[in-house]
């Protein structure tokens, strides 16, 4: 290879060779080996989107088998053991392995083609991140399978959790599973927020980025600020279950609230972690299907930010229980309160959007309409939780079981099924099937009411949260079964997706570019993007770069295409900055999250292997960095100072 | 693919779109036509131009909120406690002050390292490299006698556990900087050298001003909160 070819850059227009060089540079290589070599931000993305639905399934299954059990009163298929682990393992898996980390996939995924982009940032890091969670995820639920399934609750208060009333390993295996998951979880957020801020196509201003960008920013900075408060927490909580430390250990000095304040320091702005990136999908789809850009968008993205700020305000409204001083708890009720307005500006940009736009009812929108009604009574129900007297009558009652999953399903699982069916023609090149779409839509919007409404009732009714049976005579009996009745309605309805999918990923109608003729960028590239994601990468002009005239420059040129150079774009005004060479494809990620799961799962049967487990891991970390010789030369070829 | 609209975009008109390609101070990007030419544009930038400063300051405002919540434990702690330190001594101030003071004196080799490396002096980046390892090899050391005179262990109370963790946080941050520094001085005597791991100089320079600033209220809290003189 000589120098003129190592320096080769992409023609204007792409030329078709052009087009395949590129593909050979950015692919990941082929084989079993280069399978966990990946680096790619689709290959990556895909395995993380499919490795959280796998969750979400398992977790679905583990309520289904609650819902059985609580189906008749005084049912003895499943004992309070199990039960509690089956409640525990549900609600952690949902919140931690799925709910939040499938929004991270997504954009992982999803982030770079919109923006323009040839590539994630870091995206070794990136393939870390992934099998760092996979391995958490796993653990956890061989756990399960061996009787040691955590049984303290998602939320594992002490002392319940501690050394004195959690013997065993199960609530150790809850810390460690939180230091796996919110390890992966911050790394991506930083990888996000990085990618968001510095790899934008020239001339996507932050005036002009999409709503979803926007949404993930948000949520990226919320992860930041508080996943830190639970990592610190469990250390703490696993410190006083292996080391003998006091945290929260009254006797000696420590104190339990100290435990809730810092997991709901964390767990509230969670909530929002599942909710504003399903808003970010809200707007693209509702923009789509109403043909028309989204209504008042700087009110959308101060909406968004407003909501990741005011999210921090909310922890105490989870300890309403406790005795806090009032005057704090008033504060929190008006926080609680304060925070629907936010919500309420979006929903109304939505719905003037919807109701001056040309409607297109497809699947994608069906789930997006679901939204409207089923978060807003999940809000209202919020509201009267956020009143302290009313919380403190239905305080762990099956009225904040359906509260939280009206909030969390219906805020963020039914557009995120949205964004399944929109976004699936792009991930794979092909439609899912619409029949089966609606099939799929309806049979979830009516098990999901039927499973949960009447435990709005159940909860008013006295009936409390994680009993694992219930004495005849109480006036629940039909109430549980509908809710059973219900479940089974929502697993026939996840199993058609789970067909659509299959199906449809072989099968589809072929989708073409821009099958739904949408305005973002991801669209103007092919259906599944190349390796590189554009053949050249695109100017902007617009918010709506698709829906625009075109006009010049369309395109950036001068990049090389047989390394992967990319262009650095400024933060605000996205002007083109400077290049840089991107890493290649590596099998150490991979080996560095064995070592670190080696160094975690260790570090549960013995503090020692903090130590040892770290030599192996600063090892591999040293060869991940460690550039070669022809790396470097490569690199030098292209170089060129400021 | 360009799709007629009934409604105009609710975007800004791209007016400024010609302006921003002129006003571009370094006017390395060529408009020409339908191409804008980014082949003279540098392979790299210093500060917040660089996707590792992003980065960094990414992993700083992480590990920074790791820091204030750790602080946020103890003063809770400590306003549920009657006295403080709940039943064992203070620490002796010696050594914590020492390495305060070490640590600060740090950030004279530490702004000649990141200046030299910004201006891509490979001989004096070097030298500071080997500088800042001399610093950060004295903290450790210092660092182990200041848990030999904290007079308390992690198992004591309560007041002993966050006092530890505090100190344990901040030494896993002490190792990790003594780590990347001596890797990153390693890849300085690697050739060839492209101008890359200047600015990766730089950044860990950011990186370790962070580590020592973290330690100044860290200082306040595990130091001076527990002495006799404040229990007044």
């Amino acid at each position: 290879m000589n120098e003129t070819e190592l320096t080769r850059t992409n023609a204007v227009p792409p030329t078709a060779a052009d087009a395949a060089a590129l593909e050979r540079t950015w692919r990941d290589p082929p084989g079993l080996l280069g399978w966990f070599c990946a680096i790619n931000h689709k290959a990556i993305g895909q395995r993380y989107i499919v490795s959280t639905f796998v969750f979400f399934v398992a977790a679905g299954a583990l309520a289904l088998l609650m819902r059985i059990q609580l189906a008749r009163p005084n049912h003895g298929l499943i004992g309070p053991d199990l039960y509690n682990q089956l409640f525990t393992v549900h609600g952690t898996t949902m919140m931690f392995l799925f709910a939040v980390p499938v929004m991270q996939a997504v954009a992982i995924w999803l982030l770079p083609p919109m923006l323009g982009a040839r590539s994630i940032a870091f995206p070794r890091l990136n393939a870390y991140a992934y099998w760092i969670y996979l391995f958490g995820a796993l653990m956890l639920f061989v756990a399960l399978l061996l009787n040691v399934g955590p049984d303290n609750g998602w939320f594992s208060y002490v002392p319940l959790a501690g050394p004195d009333y959690g013997p065993g390993k199960r609530a150790d295996i809850w810390a460690q599973m939180i230091t796996f998951s919110e390890m992966s979880g911050l790394v991506s957020a930083v990888v996000l927020i990085v990618t968001i801020l510095k790899l934008r196509a020239p001339g996507m201003t932050l005036n002009r980025m999409p709503l979803f960008a926007w949404a993930m920013l948000v949520t990226s900075l919320m992860v930041m600020f508080a996943m830190p408060s639970v990592m610190l927490a469990s250390t703490a909580l696993i410190m006083d279950r292996l080391v003998g430390t006091h945290f929260y250990n009254p006797a000696e000095g420590g104190d339990v609230l100290l435990w809730q304040h810092l997991f709901w320091f964390f767990g509230h702005p969670e909530v929002y972690f599942i909710f504003v990136p399903a808003l970010g999908f809200m707007s693209h789809i509702i923009a789509t299907f109403s043909r028309r850009p989204v209504f008042g968008y700087t009110a959308m993205v101060l909406a968004l930010v407003a909501t990741g700020f005011m999210s921090f305000g909310l922890w105490v409204h989870h300890m309403f229980a406790t005795n806090l001083p009032e005057v704090g708890k008033a504060f929190f009720t008006a926080m609680s309160l304060a925070i629907a307005l936010p919500s309420a500006l979006q929903i109304f940009c939505w719905l003037a959007t919807l109701a001056t736009g040309k409607l297109w009812l497809r699947t994608p929108l069906l789930f997006v309409l679901a939204f409207f009604f089923v978060l807003v009574l999940g809000g209202l129900s919020g509201v009267m939780l956020g009143m302290v007297p009313l919380d403190l009558q239905v305080h762990d009652t099956y009225f904040v079981v359906a509260h939280l999953h009206y909030v969390l399903i219906g805020g963020a699982v039914f557009p995120l099924f949205g964004a399944i069916y929109y976004w699936f023609p792009k991930i794979t090149g092909r439609m899912m099937s619409e029949s089966l779409g609606r099939w799929n839509f309806w049979l979830f919007f009516v098990g999901f009411n039927l499973t949960f409404f009447p435990m709005h009732l159940l909860g008013l009714h006295g009936m409390p949260r994680r009993v694992y049976t219930y004495p005849p005579g109480m006036g629940w009996e039909g109430m549980n079964l509908l809710a059973t009745a219900g479940a089974f309605t929502i697993a026939a309805s996840a199993l058609l997706f789970v067909a659509n999918v299959w199906r449809s990923a072989r099968h589809g109608e072929v989708a073409g570019a821009n099958p739904w003729n949408a305005g973002t960028l991801e669209w103007a590239t092919a259906s599944p993007p190349p390796a590189a994601n554009f053949d050249a990468p695109p100017v902007v002009h617009g918010r709506e770069p698709l829906w625009q005239a075109s006009e010049e420059p369309v395109q950036v040129a001068g990049l090389a295409i047989n390394q992967r150079e990319v262009l650095v774009t400024t933060v605000v005004e996205a002007r083109p900055d400077h290049r840089v060479i991107f890493p290649t494809p590596s099998p150490w990620p991979f080996v560095a999250a064995v070592a670190t799961t080696v160094l975690f799962i260790a570090s549960i049967f013995t503090p020692w292997a903090v130590v040892w487990g770290s030599i192996p891991l600063v090892i591999v970390l040293i060869a991940w960095f460690w550039p070669t010789r022809e790396q470097s030369r490569q690199e030098m070829l292209l170089e060129r100072s400021p | 693919m360009t799709m007629p609209l009934s409604r105009s975009p609710a975007g800004p008109a791209s007016r400024d779109d010609a302006e921003w390609q002129l006003q571009r101070s370094q006017a390395d990007v060529v408009a020409a036509g339908a191409a804008l030419d980014v082949s003279a544009l540098p392979s790299f930038g210093f500060s917040h131009r660089s996707l590792m400063w992003w980065g960094t300051a990414g992993m700083m405002g992480i590990e920074g909120s790791v820091f204030a919540l750790a602080a946020v434990m103890l003063l809770y702690l400590r306003m549920h406690a009657p006295v403080w330190p709940l039943s064992t001594l203070p620490p002796a101030l010696m050594w914590g002050t020492l390495n305060t003071v070490v640590m600060l004196t740090s950030a004279v080799p530490n702004h000649w390292t990141k200046k030299s490396a910004e201006k891509l002096d490979l001989r004096r980046t070097r030298l500071g490299m080997l500088a800042c390892l001399v610093w950060a090899a004295a903290f450790l050391v210092i660092r182990w006698m200041e848990f030999e005179n904290l007079h308390c262990r992690w198992d004591d109370d309560a007041y002993g556990s966050i006092v530890w963790l505090l100190m344990g946080l901040h030494t896993v941050h002490l190792l990790t900087d003594f780590g990347d520094s001596f890797v990153l001085a390693a890849l300085l005597f690697q050739k060839p050298l492209p101008a890359r791991r200047f600015v990766d100089v730089s950044e860990s320079a950011v990186y370790w001003y962070f580590v020592v600033l973290a330690w100044v209220p860290i200082y306040g809290l595990v130091y001076l909160l527990p002495q006799p003189w404040q229990a007044g």
